[in-house]
Parts: structure tokens; C-alpha cells; sequence
């Protein structure tokens, strides 16, 4: 039972964030940080297997890969940004934290302009002249 | 993927006995000396923490296609 491992993991570690966060939060800082990253690698394990299942599916039907790649970078950034983000606003930098999510927005929205630029150029082809 | 969860017991030890330190030597009077002690197991953990993240980037990387 993963479910149950990662419950687990999860509160041990905010147990012993208590504990230490008495005498140094530095330290404390670090056990979060480092809580949060073990979870996240175990999660991309499963991902992977998503994502792999995703490209076989896009493959199969045809679509352009230029497509799938983009997507697969946006959902990227925002994992990214997500965890930088959270991580950020535990030690209390809401501002820093704010920053990173703009930044992420930002990046989302360059990558997407092909595709609008795409679909613009499509709507304006249908348009009758 | 298997976590190394006595990662996160040897951060939370090195956090305890670095306090437990820190305060010895503020008893002894050697506040200088408690700082630096401080200071170099922040650094010694922080490389623990940059080392996982690290492998978690290099994972992003290859699976979201960043080249």
C-alpha cells in the first residue's frame, strides 16, 4: 500500500519538523524540503507510466508530436513552479513564492503562443473572404 | 522508486545534535566557535537536500521532454 507510505512518511516528518523547528528552523526548513521531494520522485515514477501511456495514445491517432511535447512542457512548468512555489511559502517568502507562479504563468503562455497562433490562422482560413 | 525515509531521520538528528552543540558551547563561552558549528551543518545538510532535488530535476527533465 503506497497510499499508506506516503501518510506515513507525511507525518513522521511533520513530526519530527516539531521537534526540531524548537531549537533550529533552519533545520526544520530542510526536513520539509526534503519531505517534499522524496514524494515527488516517488510521484513521477507514476507519472511516467501516464505519460508514456498518453504518447502511445498520440501516436496512434496521429496527432503531430510538435503538440504532445508542448503539453508535456506545460504540465511540466507547472509541476515545477507548483513545488517551488509551495516550498518558498513554508519558509514564510510570499512574495518570492508569488514571483515563481508569475514566472510559471509566463512560461506556459510562451510556450502555448504557437498553438494559438495555429488555431488563429485555422479560424481565419474557415472565415469566408 | 523507493524513498530513502533515514534521509529524513539523519537531517532531523543532525538538527539535534547540532543544538545540542550549539548549547555546549554557549555554556562554555565560546560563542564564535557555536556559530561556525551551526553554519557547517546547515552546509552539510543543505548538500543532501540539493543532491535529491537535483535527481528530481534531472527526473523532470527526461520524462517532460525538456531537452
Amino acid at each position: 500500500m503506497e497510499m499508506i507510505q506516503m501518510v506515513g512518511l507525511g507525518l513522521i516528518a511533520t513530526v519530527l519538523v516539531l521537534i526540531v523547528r524548537e531549537q533550529k528552523p533552519m533545520f526544520a526548513f530542510l526536513i520539509t524540503t526534503f519531505t517534499g521531494i522524496a514524494i515527488f520522485l516517488f510521484l513521477i515514477g507514476k507519472i511516467e507510466a501516464v505519460i508514456q501511456v498518453l504518447e502511445d495514445l498520440a501516436l496512434r491517432s496521429g496527432i503531430q508530436l510538435v503538440y504532445l511535447k508542448t503539453i508535456l512542457k506545460i504540465i511540466g512548468i507547472a509541476y515545477i513552479a507548483e513545488f517551488g512555489a509551495q516550498i518558498v511559502k513554508d519558509a514564510g517568502q510570499e512574495s518570492i513564492a508569488s514571483k515563481i507562479e508569475l514566472a510559471g504563468k509566463v512560461l506556459i503562455m510562451v510556450l502555448a503562443i504557437p498553438i494559438i497562433s495555429i488555431i488563429i490562422e485555422t479560424v481565419i482560413q474557415l472565415l469566408p473572404a | 522508486m523507493n524513498i530513502d525515509v533515514g534521509a529524513i531521520f539523519q537531517i532531523a538528528g543532525i538538527g539535534i545534535i547540532i543544538a545540542m552543540i550549539h548549547t555546549v558551547l554557549k555554556q562554555m563561552g565560546k560563542e564564535d566557535m557555536a556559530h561556525w558549528v551551526t553554519v557547517i551543518g546547515f552546509v552539510v545538510v543543505l548538500f543532501m537536500v540539493v543532491r535529491l532535488l537535483n535527481d528530481l530535476f534531472q527526473e523532470i527533465k527526461t520524462i517532460f521532454l525538456f531537452q
